[in-house]
């Protein structure tokens, strides 16, 4: 019965991946598109600073860059952790 | 007051120096003066494809450090009238390019020539960025396979961000996408992305699409540009990439599988 499984699996067209592992890919490198050089460095020594005072994950460090007509907004989003519980 | 196009691509081996030679040809066949420069210093090939490297004397590097002249150095087409050759050092490293020095050559030739053809070296380092520095227009040479598309996009960021028209707030650089080594066969049977998948993933207007050929091997090695073998596929595709670039309108070929007939499934048909 196997073998009539494995025969009847349609097989996914390695295109259609391909296509989809590039439009997420595509979409992250359009998000880091035109902001300047130091934004990785930036990131990290703030994540770092926040670290400091209180234990965050990376993921919880949302850091993002925009610009308007005549002035950029850097926004920062630290979820903390619920103090209860600490 | 030429135009200065550049040929890029991010990812080596996917056919940028074939494409600037097809079509830094096929410019000059249809009557345009035009100059294809050599931006790989360190690992020149263009002279190789043009068919002119036993004529190199003096290179790009020479006339950036004054020990040659413009017309010292360049090398003009023995086949084709109209069309030079500018070829890139072999042994100095690419610190030797400056912006200044090639600002002041492009100013120069911009004055004789219709068409100035960049050949981008491979990588988003110093080379690549001088070649599209001063660019009109773009030619981003993509073959149909996720490295290269990826490599596309980050190219079409420099585009936008690092050249002298976004640096001087002035109209962008006209982006084209040219497809090159696209195989219908393998389009059809799902194994390859198919080119309204790559031209809606990198959203820039097609040029062209070059078919995979044997004429492209067989045109490098001679020497002779492939838009030469006008009987080819590729020397087609390349002719029809040129007089869309001269803003002719003209419909896509070879993107769809050919049917085989009886007598070439046997003989195996070659074009």
């Amino acid at each position: 019965m196997k073998l009539l499984e494995f025969l009847k699996r349609e097989r996914k067209k390695s295109a259609s991946v391909a296509k989809e592992r590039l439009q997420i890919i595509v979409a992250h490198q359009r998000g880091h598109r035109g902001q300047p050089d130091y934004m990785p460095m930036l990131e990290q020594e703030l994540l770092e600073v926040i670290r400091r005072y209180v234990s965050v994950d990376q993921e919880a460090v949302n850091i993002t860059l925009d610009s308007e007509d005549d002035c950029s907004i850097l926004e920062l989003n630290v979820t903390l952790p619920n103090s209860k519980d600490s | 007051m030429a135009k200065i196009i550049v040929v890029t691509s991010g990812k080596g081996g996917v056919g940028k120096t074939t494409s600037a030679a097809a079509i830094a040809t096929g410019l000059a066949l249809r009557g345009n003066k035009t100059i294809v420069i050599d931006f790989d210093v360190g690992l020149r090939n263009l002279d190789l494809i043009m068919g002119c490297e036993r004529r190199v004397v003096y290179d790009l590097v020479n006339v950036i450090q004054g020990e040659a002249t413009l017309n010292q150095a360049t090398i003009r087409d023995k086949r084709t009238e109209n069309l030079y050759i500018l070829p890139a050092s072999q042994t100095r490293d690419k610190d030797a390019l400056t912006p200044e020095g090639v600002e002041r050559i492009l100013s120069e030739l911009k004055e004789e020539f219709d068409f100035i053809i960049c050949d981008s070296p491979a990588g988003i380092e110093r080379g690549a960025q001088l070649a599209m520095y001063y660019a009109d227009e773009a030619i981003v040479v993509t073959n149909p396979e996720v490295s290269s598309v990826r490599d596309s996009d980050r190219i079409l960021g420099l585009l936008s961000s690092k050249t002298r028209r976004a640096e001087q707030g002035n109209d962008p650089v006209r982006e084209h996408l040219l497809i090159t080594r696209y195989n219908p066969e393998r389009v059809d049977h799902g194994d390859m992305l198919n080119l309204d998948d790559i031209t809606e993933i990198l959203s820039i207007k097609l040029i062209g699409l070059i078919p995979e050929s044997e004429a492209v091997l067989r045109a490098s090695n001679q020497g002779v540009p492939v838009t030469h073998d006008n009987s080819s596929d590729a020397g087609q595709a390349y002719a029809d990439t040129v007089s869309r670039l001269l803003g002719e309108e003209v419909t896509l070929r070879f993107h769809q599988a050919q049917k085989k007939g009886f007598l070439s499934r046997i003989f195996g048909g070659r074009r």
